[in-house]
């Protein structure tokens, strides 16, 4: 089953536990080369796991995650710290290193990686700062800005070295409408215009929606639907339907794992 | 059988532990040296471990130099050799409360520190983003501090030593008014370089690695949440503080303990 004709990560036959607590059991996704792939669930449901696992920060109990032909859970450590280089993420919390400067975190990947003049750094980055639109905040520390700024400024720290794969946990969480659309158009455009590929987490149905060429819905650790956005809104499944209309009760827990409501209550009454 | 089966369990949950901070310590000790980028790093952990807790070693130096200055004349006094103070105050700094002290002192001043700059990067993502950007978090953040803290103790103890030494002869010369001349004399005699000096400066060494290894290993393993992070920068300074005074008597056992 490859509904793509290029796929840049293969993921097959995924399991993955936490503190005995399986988050996947046997589960099968494609990212299409250069295109925006939107990974949505519930929270809770593992999908920063699924972005670290690609990052190779957590290892599987089972299956493989091929990125161009490379097993990444099987790298070693250096050349996990390769394959990383031609990844960008941006962290749900921005994830600024704190003793440095906008312009600095920005300039890191960039210092790190290359050997580029400094002025040439540079222009780089102003421009990348131009794209989220903090050019201006260059100077500041990452203290002084607001959450959404902090999110985009490492957005702009994520695409520094221009990665093949960039991979977006949550980018719309905590943005104001403005920065909010101005941010979905930017990674529609940044994925246009560099041609890199795109992975974007969230739970923000509409916006996601509107920008995502294919969607995997993930819930109970599987994947429970996938599909272009026209394909997922006709679904014919009652699990599919209540995500997509944002209703708390359905066949999708909106409760965390626990025992009987009543049976906790009878029992702490009892004891 | 229950209390049996839980009591194993910590135990190999330290176990593991212990194994997790060894594999740590090994990364930081066999990484590549890579003078261009590291040298800056280690400067400034220097100045931010070592720079910064010189008040405090030098201030606590001086003040048991002078205690070890009035115990001493007063108990040497009575036999009339209290021009042996300086001596006492010399060996008993070089030896044992150099090291030993400004090991405890630096626990609660640096290595407290670096627990919780380490934990609150790892609660706040920064050390993911490194690892993510392709930088080993190991080499960047862990080993400049680890060898910061390893190069600066020794440093400290010896300016404890000579402060605290000042501090001796301030009150025993200037104040109790010791002949000044048979109060240095006496030190400088009875004072071995190998057997006193370098001894004191092992031990500072040995702390050192201690010390600091405990430090950015709790901050590195913590659990990333404030309140991980606070038991974990407790745990520094808890185990640090048993293990330099239980190392202490390990090593002075070793040194002089061969009667
Ligand atoms: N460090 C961790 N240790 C143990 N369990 C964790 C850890 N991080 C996350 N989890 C658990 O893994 C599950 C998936 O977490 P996550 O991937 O962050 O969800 P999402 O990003 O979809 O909201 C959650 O139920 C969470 O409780
Ligand atoms: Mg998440």
């Amino acid at each position: 089953m490859k509904p793509f004709e290029d796929v840049i990560i293969d993921i097959q036959g995924l399991s993955f536990a936490r503190s005995g607590r399986p988050i996947f059991r046997d589960v099968n996704i494609q990212i299409p080369r250069g295109k925006i792939t939107a990974i949505m669930g519930p929270s809770g449901t593992g999908k920063t796991t699924l972005l670290k696992l690609i990052g190779g920060q957590l290892k599987p109990a089972k299956g493989s995650i091929v990125m161009d032909g490379q097993n990444i859970p099987r790298l070693g450590r250096r050349e996990l710290f390769e394959i990383r280089e031609r990844m960008g993420m941006l962290f749900q919390s921005g994830a600024l290193f704190t003793d440095m400067s906008v312009y600095e975190n920005v300039a890191f990947p960039l210092r790190v990686h290359t050997d580029l003049p400094e002025q040439m750094i540079r222009d780089i980055v102003l421009m990348k700062l131009n794209a989220v639109g903090l050019r201006g905040a260059k100077d500041l520390m990452p203290s002084e800005l607001s959450g959404g700024m902090a999110r985009r400024v490492a957005l702009a720290r994520a695409i520094a070295l221009d990665p093949d794969l960039v991979m977006y946990d949550e980018p719309f969480t905590g943005q104001d409408p403005i920065a909010m659309g101005v941010l979905v158009n930017l990674i529609r455009r940044l994925n246009e215009a560099l041609g890199h590929t795109s992975i974007i987490v969230s739970h923000d149905i509409q916006e996601t929606l509107g920008i995502a060429d294919y969607i995997y819905l993930i819930a109970d650790g599987e994947v429970v639907a996938q599909g272009t956005p026209q394909e997922l809104k006709e679904v014919d499944s009652a699990k599919v339907k209540q995500f997509m209309q944002g209703l708390p009760d359905g066949p999708v827990p909106f409760h965390f794992p626990a025992a009987e409501y009543v049976d906790e209550l009878m029992q702490e009454a009892r004891s | 059988m229950n209390q049996l089966a839980q009591l194993g369990r910590g135990a190999l949950g330290k176990l593991a532990a212990f194994g997790r901070s060894g594999i740590i310590l090994g990364h930081v000790l066999v990484a590549k040296p890579q003078p261009r980028t590291m040298l800056p790093l280690l400067l400034q952990q220097i100045y931010f471990v070592g720079v910064l807790s010189l008040i405090i070693i030098v201030v606590s130096g001086l003040f048991i130099g002078m205690v070890l200055g009035l115990q001493g004349y007063t108990i040497l006094v009575d036999y009339g050799s209290e021009q042996a103070v300086g001596q006492m105050v010399a060996l008993s700094l070089v030896r044992e409360l150099a090291p030993v002290v400004t090991a405890l002192l630096f626990a609660g001043r640096a290595g407290s520190a670096l627990t919780a700059e380490i934990g609150l990067m790892k609660a706040t993502e920064q050390l993911s983003s490194l690892e993510m950007i392709g930088v080993d978090p190991l080499r960047r953040i862990i080993a400049p501090r680890f060898w910061a803290g390893f190069y600066c103790l020794p440093v400290l103890a010896a300016i404890f030593s000579v402060v605290g030494v000042y501090g001796g002869a301030l009150v025993g010369v200037d104040w109790l008014g010791i002949y000044e001349g048979s109060f240095w004399a006496n030190m400088q005699h009875s004072v071995d370089f190998f057997d006193d000096v370098l001894n004191g400066l092992f031990k500072a060494v040995v702390f050192g690695f201690v010390v600091t290894w405990i430090a950015v290993f709790q901050g590195y393993d913590c659990i990333p949440t404030s309140e991980g992070i606070s038991q974990a920068t407790t745990r520094t300074v808890v185990l640090s503080s048993l293990a330099v005074l239980a190392l202490d008597f390990v090593l002075t056992a070793l040194m002089f303990g061969d009667f």
